[in-house]
């Protein structure tokens, strides 16, 4: 039971880790990308080629990056987190 | 365009939708007989079909109406909405998805409350989703008027009794089951409607986006593509920036939806799916928005309706014809129907499971009275829906939206992480973090140039002068610190040694969900 106890802890603490880190980057990501809308208008403004400003492309990488912090959360937790769960949900049913 | 034109294929595409929903409703309604069934689907549906219903809950009147309208008049400041509301997304899955689904049953507040003092919590956090489900509700209704009101030539107020009506059907007989296939169904409508829309308009610029962004630089110059045209105040971009990205993962209507599927692990993979098809969806706003700019014009959409709402419409009018004009009408009239399905569960919810069970009876209720009270509050609901959507006439839906999120971000965000991160959050704290988040939201909206100047109808000069002068339209940079804030001044004045104690019960339910009685 208490080993059980333990090797949930850790598991835990590696989610807890993985999910903070990626809340973190995307809320940096995000802050950053509203702190230059809101005090580099120029440099957001700058055209690439015609129909295309910085703000535009910084923009779709934004939503790009949501969508690849997603894909890595839920890839990791589908095949690592999810086993050692049940691994201690089975040792904990067995102990009693 | 003429307002008042009857359009045939609208019409159909309505009845259709709604003859449509009806017979789900009809299906659903015979296997509605539990509090389980009518808040949480029976706990039956799969990650892909959440994913779908995720979708079409998140993407409102707003995502749709109301960006696209922005963009066309706005240019880039609109795809800050876009945007803004994608990247809730991760922090959604990250942090909140799965402990919801292991700790709660059927409402957000099951987990604020569930080491703490139940009544005092609930009250607070019922009160914190009612007000977001109100302002929320008020951009749906807004949007339905108007559409209605520009289709058939239907009095504003009419069509805003039709929606409320037509909604208390499906929520009323069908509960959960037939919200989350009415979800589904529009999520899908919408997703194709707007792919067709997007097409219909890269046609004409040879599938080149740029050179559709190149044509509105042309026609309205470069700043199109800039920011500064909407939002010209630099405090006010971050505010409403935040309120964006962690209202999301505190809206009632959305987070309900995790309980609707059986395990932790498809809620997970429930938002993959969800996500995939709403950044979709936001991308094709970008062309959505720049088209209707260069192909319908700027001052034809402000002349039908000055929040801009009727810009996707009217887009679809210029490259479609009347008969596609129809078709996504009846698509945008679907999306709001099932949001504000959605949204009216979740408040019907709040005042029964959480207000009446467990603080009038004390958790004792039997499901046949609380199914009973959930449906009373239901219509109550509706009613004042209708009430709220012919008062808050004229205004963006998705702007009104963004209050809401700004609300949500404040009042439950705040709580809902302190409660599952914390040891040393209490009850008092738990209370005070979610009133103080609501009533500061509400007092600054009120404050602000919305309500004071578009809705008082106050001049610039007597709102600056008097006492409710708040210069920011969205509160959120402020009212997001406050609530945490006071949460943690609140719990640290007076701890409460019970609290702590079911911290490792919780620490251990969030991972491993409810244990399986032996």
């Amino acid at each position: 039971m208490s080993d059980s106890h333990g090797h949930l802890t850790r598991v835990a603490a590696e989610r807890w880790r993985l999910a903070l880190l990626l809340t973190a980057l995307m809320t940096a990501i995000y802050v950053g990308f509203i702190l230059l809308v809101a005090y580099n208008k120029p440099l957001l403004g700058t055209i690439l080629m015609p129909g295309l400003s910085v703000g535009i492309v910084l923009g779709v990488l934004v939503i790009i990056t949501a969508w690849v912090l997603i894909l890595i959360y839920v890839r990791w937790t589908n095949t690592h987190y999810d086993h050692r769960v049940a691994d201690v949900r089975r040792a904990r049913q067995e102990g009693r | 365009m003429q307002t008042g034109e009857t359009n045939v294929v609208a019409i159909a595409g309505f009845s259709l939708f709604i003859g449509l929903s009806l017979v789900i409703t009809w299906f659903a309604a015979r296997r509605t007989r539990s509090t389980e069934h009518f808040y949480a689907a029976g706990r039956s549906i799969t990650a892909f079909q959440n994913g779908l219903a995720l979708a079409g809950d998140y993407m409102s009147a707003a995502s749709f109406l109301g960006i696209a309208g922005l963009v066309a008049t706005s240019g880039f400041d609109g795809l800050i909405y876009s945007i803004g509301f994608l990247v809730g997304w991760p922090v959604v899955v990250c942090l909140i998805a799965e402990p919801l689904r292991n700790l709660g049953k059927f409402t957000f507040t099951d987990v604020v409350a569930f080491r703490l003092r139940q009544a005092p919590v609930r009250v607070a956090a019922a009160t914190g989703s009612l007000a977001v489900v109100a302002f929320y509700l008020i951009a749906q209704m807004v949007g339905a008027g108007n559409l209605i009101t520009l289709l058939f030539g239907l009095r504003y107020e009419t069509a805003v009794v039709i929606v409320g009506v037509v909604m208390l059907a499906y929520v009323l007989f069908g509960g959960m089951i037939a919200t989350t296939w009415v979800q589904i169904v529009k999520a899908v409508l919408l997703l194709t409607g707007a792919f067709l829309l997007a097409m219909l308009v890269l046609l004409k610029f040879s599938f080149n986006p740029l050179a559709l962004f190149a044509e509105a630089t042309r026609q309205y110059g470069e700043g199109v593509l800039a920011p500064g045209r909407f939002i010209s105040n630099s405090v006010d971009g971050i505010s409403l920036g935040l309120a964006l990205m962690f209202g999301t993962a505190g809206l009632p209507h959305i987070l309900m939806r995790f309980y609707t599927v059986p395990d932790a692990r498809t809620a997970r993979v429930s938002v993959a799916y969800a996500t995939a098809a709403i950044g979709t969806f936001y991308l094709l706003t970008f062309i959505l928005g720049f088209g209707a700019m260069v192909l319908v014009g700027q001052d034809p959409i402000r002349k039908i309706d000055a929040g801009g709402n009727m810009a996707a419409p009217l887009l679809a009018q210029a490259v479609g014809g009347q008969a596609f004009l129809g078709f996504i009408s009846a698509v945008a009239f679907a999306t709001i129907l099932a949001v504000v399905a959605g949204l009216t569960l979740a408040g019907a919810a709040a005042l029964s499971h959480d207000i009446y069970v467990h603080v009038f009876r004390h958790g004792r209720a039997s499901e046949k009275e609380e199914l009973r009270v959930a449906r009373g509050a239901t219509i109550g609901l509706a009613l004042l829906a209708i009430v709220l959507g012919i008062a808050f006439k004229g205004q963006n839906v998705a702007y009104m939206v963004g209050l809401a999120f700004a609300i949500a971000a404040s009042a439950n965000f705040p709580a809902l992480v302190m409660s599952m991160f914390w040891k040393g959050f209490t009850t008092r704290g738990a209370q005070a973090s979610i009133l103080i988040g609501t009533a500061s939201t509400l007092v600054l909206i009120y404050m602000s140039a919305t309500i004071q100047m578009d809705v008082l109808k106050h001049t610039k000069e007597q709102w600056e002068a008097g006492w409710a002068y708040f210069p920011y339209r969205n509160p959120g940079l402020f009212t997001i610190p406050l609530s945490f804030i006071t949460g943690i001044v609140v719990s640290l004045l007076a701890p409460e040694p019970a609290a702590q104690e079911g911290f490792a019960r919780l620490e251990h339910q969030i991972h491993v969900g409810e244990e399986e009685p032996v």
